[in-house]
């Protein structure tokens, strides 16, 4: 439908305009590789171009006003001073013109917010400052750091500007770019560990931000396999410029190899560090409230106090214990767990309190 | 709304023996002083000065990214630098400016003697030097100036070290002054206007300034509520912002945007009226739908209040609440619009000139729309979830503040530098200052449009290789804005030191009551109200 209407426009200005309609690349949005990312597109090429109109009728008139009626060309004042009628139309006409922008905005707007039904299900972590990925049902887990090295950034020599200058997408490479089968439904769950910071991938029309104590969902389905880059939207420290997003959209059979292949290397991490247990994180972290029972924590073995908890279910008490629940803050504060951990420490904490 | 002969009759021997009687000289005389002028043009002079002191930021700013690579500071600095670039523009530079212009234009205008609230007037300036000496002197302390955007979002403003505290006390003085200031300017229009003049005839400036003292006295409030929370956060163990402890930061940008939705309309409103001043008089002809105006700036300010969240649609609102705000902020721009069309009918079938004033505000009229319909681009939400926290949002508030704001204080202070100074500026230097000041901002922020759709954040210090020559053109046209600007000083010291002598009335078609005193008008402007008919 939007697409419709910015076409038929398209149709009738383009030929007209420069490059910065038609979408020449570093002028105009990124090109669009997800539905919503089109939708937006569009959008913005048809507000832009009946603010383009407005712009040439009414600067258009004043163009005119001040060639013709000016003093020296002997133009004599006229003395009036108000139109009822022309006033009433002025306010009037932009308003319709809005409501035509607002209808399909409105279309566009619900469908970002449909996170139902995903295929696949990826929380992204902010940390000052790096990315954290968790796929939740996969169990698979890492970090996302910057590639582009430090020296070259801050080479000052006139050689560091040619290296700058060589260096495939300097500042947008990532050591563990996220990988996502294309053709599949992807929600992400975006959330942060400090401060607030905004996953943001301009190809896909997505850019949410991530916010500490939060957990706030978007989703994207991209067709095309490639590479898309984007970098952390909302200033969140000296790093800001330095914490980039890399998807690498695969197809669904090189996907599953890349995840079987991740699952092993988490597995082999977690036994190499010497995972921790239930009983292992419980006895390192949420010892510190759950012993004593602060600030209204649940004691460990309390039957009473564990009953009306453990009604509630498994999950809804591994979610308190991700995302925090009122003092309980998220992950007991051991941040860098990985969530399955957790889940054990409360199995254990749950087993001691039937 | 023309003064009665008598009036100006009155003034011409009143003011032969007690024009300088009853005032100190020297230093004494700015610090004690209770006189609107003379507080007026402290303002002016404050704010200029701030004007530069946050120029030379915002070229500390260009510079770092006139290439790609890190050239001159670390990114920690340069955070600082933008964070103060934005906190001293606003606070130092425009706000007291248009404080400035109240000061000297509203007695003036509206037939009285002075400001209501004379020794008030002198402490709610005399509160803004501390505050900016605060401010500035962030940079010296460890950890340096805030360093968090001017929005200084929790909680990483509460990551911060003492610089913030000492930003938040600036901020909570020039707050104080803000609102002592428009106490005293809603109790001087309306209670000392000339006999006659009714509200719907007062100068549009005026009308301006009436509803954006009611919009500070509104939301500065908030402004304090808000650092105040952030400084207990910091220091008192709260947690109001602090998700770890139950609070919640998403809330800060609530409060903060209550703020500083209304905060943009104080800096464009008297603007506004200061161009509702200026086409008239040079168009020869009276300013078309007066009423509307004044209807419009209303309805503005009015809903200026209930789109706060267009700067939050990221943050994840639900669908009903990302639907109000971008309808509600659509809505700003009927009455926005409607000014646009009015100034432009006032200048059709005119007899127009183009002295320097005309100049500043046809290019006003001209940019200042180009950011309203950025700023339309902005409201549509799926558009600005793309372009949020981007150069298109930094080009968009530069071309409303600076072409919209800075391009009214312009033209303002050119139409009364005759009558403030009792001589003509130069136009030669009026003219020069305003080409090459249209010419270079265009050059610096037009690429940021392109640079934000392409993809750019704001505030990194460094970037991708694709942004790299926008960038340079950026930094380029910086240098000859900031450059330009020294033709402003030159062209207000001139003034001030001598020139042609400039009569009561310089201006043909400007007819509000300030052109019935002499120029430069007298110490006390009007002892005997003028009568309006
Ligand atoms: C037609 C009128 C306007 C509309 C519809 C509008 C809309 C918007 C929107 C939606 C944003 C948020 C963009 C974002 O952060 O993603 C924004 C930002 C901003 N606008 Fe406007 N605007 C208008 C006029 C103005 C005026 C008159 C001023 C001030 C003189 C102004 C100053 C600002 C500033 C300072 C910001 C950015 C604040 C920041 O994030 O640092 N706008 N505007
Ligand atoms: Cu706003």
């Amino acid at each position: 439908m939007i697409s419709k209407w910015a076409r038929y426009f398209l149709a009738a200005l383009i030929p007209a305009l420069t490059p910065a309609v038609a979408g020449a690349e570093g002028y105009n949005l990124q090109a669009p590789q997800t539905i919503i990312a089109h939708e937006i597109y569009d959008l913005h090429t048809l507000i832009f171009l009946i603010c383009c109109a407005i712009f040439v009728a009414v600067f258009g008139t004043m163009t005119y006003s001040i060639i013709k009626h000016r003093k020296s060309v002997g133009h004599k004042a006229e003395q009036f001073h108000e139109n009822t009628l022309v006033e009433i139309i002025w306010t009037i006409v932009p308003f319709i013109i809005l409501i035509g922008m607002a209808i399909p905005a409105t279309k566009t707007i619900l469908a970002m917010k449909d996170t139902s039904n995903p295929d696949l299900t990826i929380k992204a972590t902010g940390y000052q400052w790096k990315w954290g990925y968790d796929y939740l049902h996969e169990g698979v887990s890492f970090y996302s750091s910057l590639a582009t090295p430090r020296d070259l950034v801050e080479d000052k020599t006139p050689d560091g500007a040619r290296k700058r200058a060589e260096h495939a997408n300097y500042l947008l490479e990532v050591d563990h770019p996220v990988v996502v089968p294309i053709g599949k439904k992807i929600r992400m769950i975006v959330t942060a560990n400090d401060v607030i910071h905004a996953w943001w991938v301009p190809a896909f029309g997505v850019k949410q931000d991530a916010i500490p104590g939060f957990v706030r969902d978007t989703w994207f389905r991209v067709d095309k396999p490639g590479t898309y880059r984007g970098q952390c939207a909302e200033l969140c420290g000296k790093e800001h410029g330095f914490m980039p997003i890399v998807v690498e959209a695969l197809e669904p059979e090189k996907f599953a190899l890349w995840l079987a292949e991740q699952k092993k290397l988490t597995a082999a991490n977690a036994m190499a560090s010497g995972s921790l247990d239930g009983k292992g994180v419980y006895d390192k972290i949420c010892v510190a409230c759950h012993a004593a029972g602060v600030a209204g924590a649940p004691k460990f073995g309390d039957k009473a106090a564990w009953a009306p908890r453990l009604k509630q279910g498994q999950e809804v008490l591994y979610t308190h214990a991700l995302h925090g629940f009122k003092a309980m803050p998220l992950k007991g504060g051991a941040t860098d767990l990985p969530d399955e951990q957790i889940k054990a420490a409360v199995d254990y904490l749950s087993a001691a309190g039937k | 709304m023309e003064a009665a002969t008598h009036a100006e009759a009155a003034h011409g021997h009143a003011h032969g023996h007690d024009d300088h009687a009853h005032h100190p000289s020297g230093l004494m005389r700015w610090v004690t002083t209770t006189n609107h002028k003379d507080i007026g043009t402290l303002y002016l002079l404050f704010s200029l000065t701030m004007f530069f002191i946050g120029g030379l930021l915002a070229f500390g700013i260009r510079a770092e990214l006139f290439q790609p690579g890190l050239q001159y500071w670390e990114p920690e600095f340069f955070n600082q630098l933008t964070t103060m670039h934005g906190l001293i523009m606003v606070f130092g530079a425009i706000m007291p400016a248009f404080v400035g212009f109240a000061n000297w234009q509203i007695p003036m205008m509206i037939g009285a003697p002075d400001m209501a609230f004379a020794r008030m007037n002198n402490w709610s300036f005399w509160l803004l030097p501390p505050a900016a000496i605060l401010l500035v002197s962030s940079f010296f302390v460890p950890g340096g100036a805030p360093a968090g955007g001017w929005t200084i979002y929790a909680p990483l403003s509460t990551q911060m070290g003492p610089g913030m505290d000492l930003g938040i006390f600036a901020l909570h003085i020039m707050g104080a002054s803000s609102i002592m200031g428009s106490i005293n300017i809603v109790t001087t229009i309306l209670n000392m206007r000339a006999p006659g003049m009714t509200l719907m005839k007062m100068p549009l400036f005026v009308w301006t300034w009436l509803i954006t003292a009611y919009l500070l006295i509104a939301v500065m409030p908030v402004l304090a509520g808000a650092i105040t929370m952030i400084l207990t956060d910091r220091h008192f163990g709260t947690n109001f912002f602090n998700a770890a402890g139950g609070g919640d930061p998403v809330m800060f940008q609530h409060i903060f945007w209550f703020f500083g939705h209304p905060e943009v309309y104080i800096m464009i409103l008297p603007a506004f009226g200061i161009v509702s001043q200026v086409i008239p008089a040079f168009a020869r002809k009276p300013l078309f739908g007066y009423a509307s105006m004044v209807y419009a700036t209303s309805s503005i300010a009015i809903l200026s209040f209930i789109v706060w969240a267009h700067h939050m649609f990221t943050t994840g609102m639900p669908a009903a609440g990302q639907l109000f705000f971008m309808f509600a902020t659509m809505l700003i721009a009927v009455p926005t619009g409607v000014k646009v069309f009015n100034w432009i009918a006032t200048m059709w079938k005119g007899s127009m000139t183009f002295e320097t004033p005309m100049l500043f505000a046809c290019g006003f009229l001209f940019v200042f729309s180009m950011g309203g319909f950025t700023g339309l681009v902005c409201a549509i939400t799926p558009i600005d979830i793309q372009i949020q926290d981007t150069y298109y949002v930094v080009a968009h508030f530069h071309y409303v503040l600076v072409a919209g704001s800075l391009f009214a204080i312009f033209s303002g202070t050119y139409f009364w530098l005759p009558k403030w100074t009792g001589h003509m500026y130069s136009e030669t230097l009026g003219k020069a200052h305003f080409w090459l000041s249209l010419v270079f901002f265009n050059v610096t922020f037009f690429p940021m449009h392109f640079l934000g759709l392409a993809g750019m954040p704001r505030r990194i210090p460094d970037y991708a290789l694709q942004f790299a020559d926008f960038n340079m053109i950026a930094s380029i046209g910086a240098l000859g804005f900031g450059l330009s600007q020294l033709l402003f000083v030159a062209a207000i010291i001139k003034c001030a030191r001598g020139g042609e002598k400039a009569p009561a009335k310089p201006w043909e078609g400007a007819d509000t009551l300030e052109w019935t005193l002499p120029s430069p008008a007298p110490y006390h402007s009007f002892e005997t109200p003028p009568v309006i008919k």
